[in-house]
C-alpha cells in the first residue's frame, strides 16, 4: 500500500466564469502505516486536494496513485453524519461488517458510550468528530484521511480528541493523510509533515520526522516546530504560520 | 378534546343555517343523519364507498410511484428534466375535465379509463414535488456515501429516501386532496357506481339528504385515513428532527 500524487493543477470554474487555479503542483508519497500531514494557510487548496485524492473529483490534472479498491475511511471537516440515523447506525452503516466488541472498543476510545442511540441533531460539534472518527476508524480503512477533525474546538478538547486519534491510529498502522491548519497538531500527530504554500498550492517542504510519535518529548516538538516555521516564513510568499 | 369541540361547533352551526335556510335546501343534522343510516342499513353506503376508495387506492398509488420516479429522474438527469419539462407544464395546465372526458372518449365508459384519468390529473404535482426532493439531495452526503462505498440499496434507503421523505409526503398530502376531489367529477361523468356515481343522483333527483348523507360519509372517510395513515406516517418519518418546545 503506497501513495503517490502527483498533481499538476487543478482549476474551479467561479459561477461567474473566471478561472481559479486552486492547485499549481503538487508532489508526494506516503508509505503504508506513514501518517502524512498537509499543513497549509485556510483555503489553500487542501480539502480539495483530499477530495481528489479520495476519489471525488476527477477533474485534474496529473496523476494519482493508490490501490484500486482500497477501502477508505474518511473524516470530513463537518462531520457529515445521517441526521435521520442513530450514532450506531450511522457507523454501522458505513461498516457493516464491523462486529459488536469492535464496535464497543472504539465508542469506548471516542467516549461515545452514552450517545449510541442519539441522533447526531442532539449531539455537540465535538461528539459528532467523534462519530465521524468511530466511522472512519470502523471500516478498518487502508487509506485514512482526515480533513482538520480537531478545528473549531476548545483547546482542551482538541488535546483530547487529539489523544485518542493518536491512541487510534498507533493501534492500527494504517497509511494516514491529515489536513490541518496547526502545526502543534502536525508534529504532534505526524510522521512525516508537508508544507503547502498559499493558494495555488505548491510544495514548500517534505518534512519526515524519524522519533516515533509516542518518544516525542516536548523539546524536539518544539524544535520540528520552529524549523517548520522558519520554512514557512522563509517562503517568498509570506503568510500567517498559525 | 378540542377536536370533538371544534366537530360540535360544525354540527351547530349546521343546524342554526338549516333553521334560517329551510329544510328544502339544508335538512338539519338528524335528517341527513336518518338518510345515512338508511342507506347504511341497504348496503349501499358501503358499496359506494368501497368502490370509491378502490379507485382512488388503485390511482393513487399508481401516480405516486410514476411521479416519484420520474420527479427523481428529472431532479437527477438534466437531460431528462429538458426532455420532461414541456410536457410536465402542458399537464400540469390541463384541466382535470379535459382528461377525464379524452380518457372516457378514447378508452370508453371503463374502469381503466377513469382510473388512468385520476392517475395522470396527480402524475404532474407529484412529478414537480419530488423533482424539486431530488434537486434538493445533499452532495456532502452523496460524497459520503461514494467514498464510504454504501452499497447501491442502503444508500438509497439510507441517504437518499430519508431527503426525500418530506417531499414524498408532501406530494401524497396535496396528491391524496386532489385525488378525493377528481375521482368524484370521473365518476359522476362515466361510472355506475361510487359516491361521485350517487351524488349525481342526489343531485338529478333534488334529494339534498342523500347527497349530504353520502359527501359527508365520504368527508368521514378522508378524515379517517387522514388521521390513521397519513399523520402516524408524517410523524415517523421527522421522528429525528429535535423536537419544537
Amino acid at each position: 500500500m503506497r501513495l503517490e500524487v502527483e498533481i499538476a493543477s487543478k482549476t474551479f470554474k467561479s459561477a461567474a466564469g473566471e478561472q481559479h487555479d486552486v492547485i499549481a503542483g503538487v508532489a508526494f508519497a506516503l508509505n503504508a502505516g506513514e501518517v502524512g500531514v498537509l499543513v497549509g494557510p485556510s483555503g489553500c487548496g487542501k480539502s480539495t486536494m483530499l477530495r481528489i485524492l479520495a476519489g471525488l473529483d476527477p477533474d485534474f490534472q496529473g496523476r494519482v496513485s493508490r490501490p484500486a479498491g482500497a477501502r477508505i475511511g474518511f473524516v470530513f471537516q463537518e462531520p457529515r453524519l445521517l441526521p435521520w440515523r442513530s450514532v450506531e447506525e450511522n457507523v454501522r452503516l458505513a461498516a457493516p461488517l464491523a462486529d459488536e466488541p469492535k464496535l464497543s472498543a472504539l465508542f469506548e476510545i471516542l467516549e461515545l458510550k452514552a450517545h449510541r442511540n442519539h441522533f447526531p441533531g442532539e449531539l455537540s460539534l465535538g461528539l459528532a468528530r467523534r462519530v465521524a472518527l468511530a466511522r472512519a476508524f470502523a471500516v478498518e480503512p487502508e487509506f485514512l484521511i482526515l480533513d482538520e477533525p480537531l478545528a473549531s474546538l476548545d483547546a482542551a478538547l482538541a488535546s483530547r480528541l487529539r489523544d485518542e486519534i493518536a491512541m487510534l491510529i498507533d493501534g492500527r498502522s494504517v497509511m494516514t493523510l491529515l489536513v490541518t491548519h496547526d502545526v502543534d497538531d502536525a508534529v504532534r500527530l505526524g510522521d512525516r509533515v508537508i508544507l503547502l504554500s498559499p493558494r495555488p498550492a505548491r510544495v514548500l517542504a517534505d518534512l519526515p520526522i524519524r522519533t516515533p510519535r509516542s518518544a516525542r518529548g516536548e523539546v524536539e516538538i518544539a524544535a520540528i516546530k520552529s524549523e517548520i516555521m522558519r520554512r514557512i516564513d522563509g517562503c517568498p510568499t509570506k503568510q500567517d504560520g498559525s | 378534546m378540542a377536536r370533538l369541540l371544534s366537530f360540535a361547533m360544525f354540527v351547530a352551526i349546521w343546524w342554526i343555517a338549516s333553521l334560517f335556510a329551510g329544510d328544502a335546501k339544508l335538512p338539519p343534522p338528524p335528517t341527513v343523519l336518518t338518510a345515512m343510516i338508511a342507506e347504511a342499513r341497504s348496503g349501499d353506503l358501503f358499496f359506494h364507498l368501497g368502490a370509491t376508495l378502490a379507485r382512488v387506492t388503485l390511482a393513487f398509488t399508481l401516480a405516486m410511484a410514476l411521479g416519484s420516479a420520474i420527479g427523481y429522474l428529472m431532479g437527477r438527469v438534466r437531460l431528462a428534466d429538458r426532455l420532461g419539462d414541456p410536457w410536465l407544464i402542458l399537464l400540469l395546465n390541463l384541466p382535470a375535465l379535459v382528461v377525464i372526458v379524452l380518457a372516457y372518449i378514447w378508452a370508453g365508459l371503463t374502469e381503466v379509463a377513469a382510473i388512468a384519468a385520476i392517475a395522470i390529473n396527480k402524475l404532474p404535482t407529484a412529478v414537480v414535488t419530488l423533482r424539486e426532493g431530488a434537486r434538493a439531495l445533499d452532495a456532502a452526503l452523496d460524497e459520503m456515501a461514494t467514498v464510504f462505498a454504501l452499497p447501491r440499496w442502503s444508500r438509497f434507503r439510507h441517504v437518499i429516501l430519508p431527503q426525500l421523505s418530506p417531499y414524498i409526503a408532501a406530494a401524497a398530502r396535496s396528491g391524496l386532496s386532489l385525488v378525493w376531489k377528481i375521482v368524484l367529477v370521473a365518476e359522476l361523468l362515466g361510472r355506475p357506481n361510487g359516491v361521485g356515481f350517487e351524488i349525481g343522483v342526489a343531485f338529478q333527483l333534488f334529494d339534498i339528504p342523500l347527497l349530504l348523507a353520502y359527501s359527508l360519509s365520504f368527508a368521514a372517510v378522508v378524515l379517517l385515513i387522514e388521521t390513521l395513515l397519513v399523520q402516524p406516517f408524517e410523524a415517523r418519518a421527522s421522528r429525528w428532527r429535535p423536537r419544537a418546545a
